[in-house]
C-alpha cells in the first residue's frame, strides 16, 4: 500500500466513525454544533499522533505481555497534555466538551490504532496511518456536528442564515442517533461508490 | 430525599446511554440478544460499582493530599483495567459458575467509557462515599434499562422488511434514537 493511500483511507473507506463504528460516545456526544465537533477532532487528532509515534518508536523495548497496559499509559500522558492545554487557552471549548476530553483515553479507535498499526509497522507509516485517521475522525465529527448546527439552530460554525429557533431534537440527544444513522448510509454508499 | 434525587436521576433523566452518550459500544456491540445484554449489564453494575468506590479512595486520599489532582486520568485507567485483571482473577478461582456468565464481557469493560466516566462524575459532583455508590449503582440500572430495551427492540428488528442500504448499524442508531426521545420525556422530574 503506498503511503498516499495510508493516508487517504480514514477520510472514506475505513472512515474511523461511519465505517469501523469505532469512537462513537465522543461522535455522539460532543458534535452539538460544527465548531465543538471539530475541537473534539483535532484533539483526538494530536492524541493519536502522539500515541501512535511513541509506540511505533519504543515497540521493540515493550514486552508483549503488558504492551496494553503500556499503549494505556502512553495514550493517558497525550491526554493529560490536551486536557490541561485546552483548559488554560481554549477554556470555553474545553468546558463544551466536558467529560469527554478525559475519556479520550478509553476512545477504541486510539488504542486500537496502536495495537493494530502502531506496534506492527515503522514509524514514518504510523505518522501517516495516524495523521489520516485522525483526520477522518475530525471530519466525521465536523460532519455530524455541521449536520446537528443546520437543522437544530439554522447556522453553521455559529453563522446564522435563516432566521428563527430551528429545530431543537436536532441539538438534543435523538438527534445525534438519527443524524448519524443517515450518515452511515451516507458513508456506506460513497464507499461502494469510490471503491 | 437527596438519595432518591440521585436514583431517579441517574436511572431516568440522566440516563447514561440515552442522555450522556456513555458507553455507546457495549450498547451497539452486545446488544443483538436478550440474554447477552443482561449478562454484560450484570458484569457493568459489579465493576462500575467497585470502580466507583476504588477511584474514590485514591482521588480523595492520594491524589488531594498530594496536590497532584492532575494525574487523575492517568491512575483512573491504570486503576480501572487493573481493577477488571483481577475481579477476572478472582472470580475464576472463586465462582466458576459467575465467571462463565461474565466472563467474556469483563475484558471489554476496560474500554468502556461509562466505567470511567462514572467515576470522574462522582468527583465532579462532589459527592460522599455512599452517595457515590448510590450513585453508580443507579448509572448501572440506567444503563441495563437502556441495554436490554434495545435489545428487546432488535430481536424484533431482525425480522423486519427494512430497506437494504438501512439494515445494521443505522437501523439500530434510528431505533436508539426513538428511545432517546422517550427518555427526554423524563426531563425536569428531579
Amino acid at each position: 500500500m503506498s503511503q498516499l493511500q495510508n493516508f487517504t483511507k480514514g477520510f472514506i473507506k475505513e472512515n474511523p466513525v461511519y465505517i469501523l463504528l469505532l469512537g462513537l460516545c465522543p461522535a455522539l456526544g460532543v458534535t452539538t454544533s460544527a465548531f465543538n465537533g471539530l475541537g473534539m477532532g483535532l484533539a483526538t487528532t494530536f492524541v493519536l499522533l502522539g500515541s501512535n509515534t511513541v509506540v511505533s518508536i519504543i515497540k521493540d523495548l515493550i514486552p508483549s505481555k503488558v504492551r496494553i497496559p503500556s499503549f494505556i499509559v502512553i495514550i493517558a500522558s497525550f491526554v493529560t497534555i490536551v486536557q490541561l492545554t485546552m483548559e488554560a487557552f481554549l477554556p470555553e471549548l474545553f468546558d463544551a466538551l466536558g467529560l469527554f476530553i478525559p475519556l479520550i483515553v478509553v476512545n477504541c479507535l486510539v488504542l486500537g490504532r496502536a495495537e493494530a498499526f502502531g506496534s506492527k509497522k515503522d514509524t514514518l507509516s504510523s505518522v501517516i496511518d495516524a495523521l489520516g485517521m485522525g483526520l477522518g475522525f475530525a471530519l466525521a465529527l465536523t460532519m455530524l456536528g455541521g449536520l446537528r448546527e443546520i437543522l437544530g439552530s439554522y447556522s453553521l460554525f455559529g453563522y446564522k442564515f435563516i432566521p428563527g429557533d430551528g429545530m431543537l431534537v436536532f441539538v438534543l440527544a435523538p438527534g445525534a442517533f438519527i443524524g448519524m444513522a443517515y450518515l452511515i448510509v451516507l458513508f456506506n454508499y460513497l464507499k461502494k461508490k469510490t471503491t | 430525599m437527596e438519595y432518591i434525587a440521585i436514583v431517579i436521576g441517574a436511572i431516568f433523566v440522566n440516563n447514561i446511554v440515552l442522555a450522556q452518550f456513555l458507553g455507546i459500544c457495549p450498547y451497539m456491540g452486545v446488544s443483538s440478544k436478550v440474554s447477552t445484554s443482561v449478562g454484560m449489564s450484570g458484569a457493568v453494575m459489579f465493576v462500575m460499582t467497585l470502580a466507583t468506590v476504588v477511584t474514590y479512595l485514591i482521588y480523595n486520599y492520594i491524589l488531594v493530599p498530594f496536590g497532584v489532582t492532575y494525574l487523575q486520568t492517568i491512575s483512573y485507567i491504570l486503576v480501572i483495567s487493573s481493577l477488571v485483571q483481577m475481579v477476572e482473577i478472582i472470580l475464576k478461582k472463586v465462582s466458576p459458575a459467575l465467571f462463565q456468565a461474565l466472563g467474556i464481557f469483563l475484558p471489554l469493560i476496560t474500554t468502556n467509557c461509562a466505567i470511567m466516566g462514572v467515576a470522574l462524575l462522582t468527583v465532579q459532583n462532589e459527592f460522599n462515599l455512599l452517595q457515590g455508590v448510590v450513585f453508580a449503582i443507579s448509572h448501572a440500572i440506567g444503563f441495563a434499562l437502556a441495554i436490554i430495551l434495545f435489545a428487546g427492540i432488535r430481536e424484533h428488528l431482525d425480522l423486519m422488511d427494512v430497506p437494504k442500504g438501512m439494515r445494521g448499524a443505522p437501523a439500530a442508531l434510528v431505533v436508539a434514537g426513538i428511545l432517546a426521545l422517550a427518555f427526554m420525556g423524563f426531563a425536569g422530574l428531579v
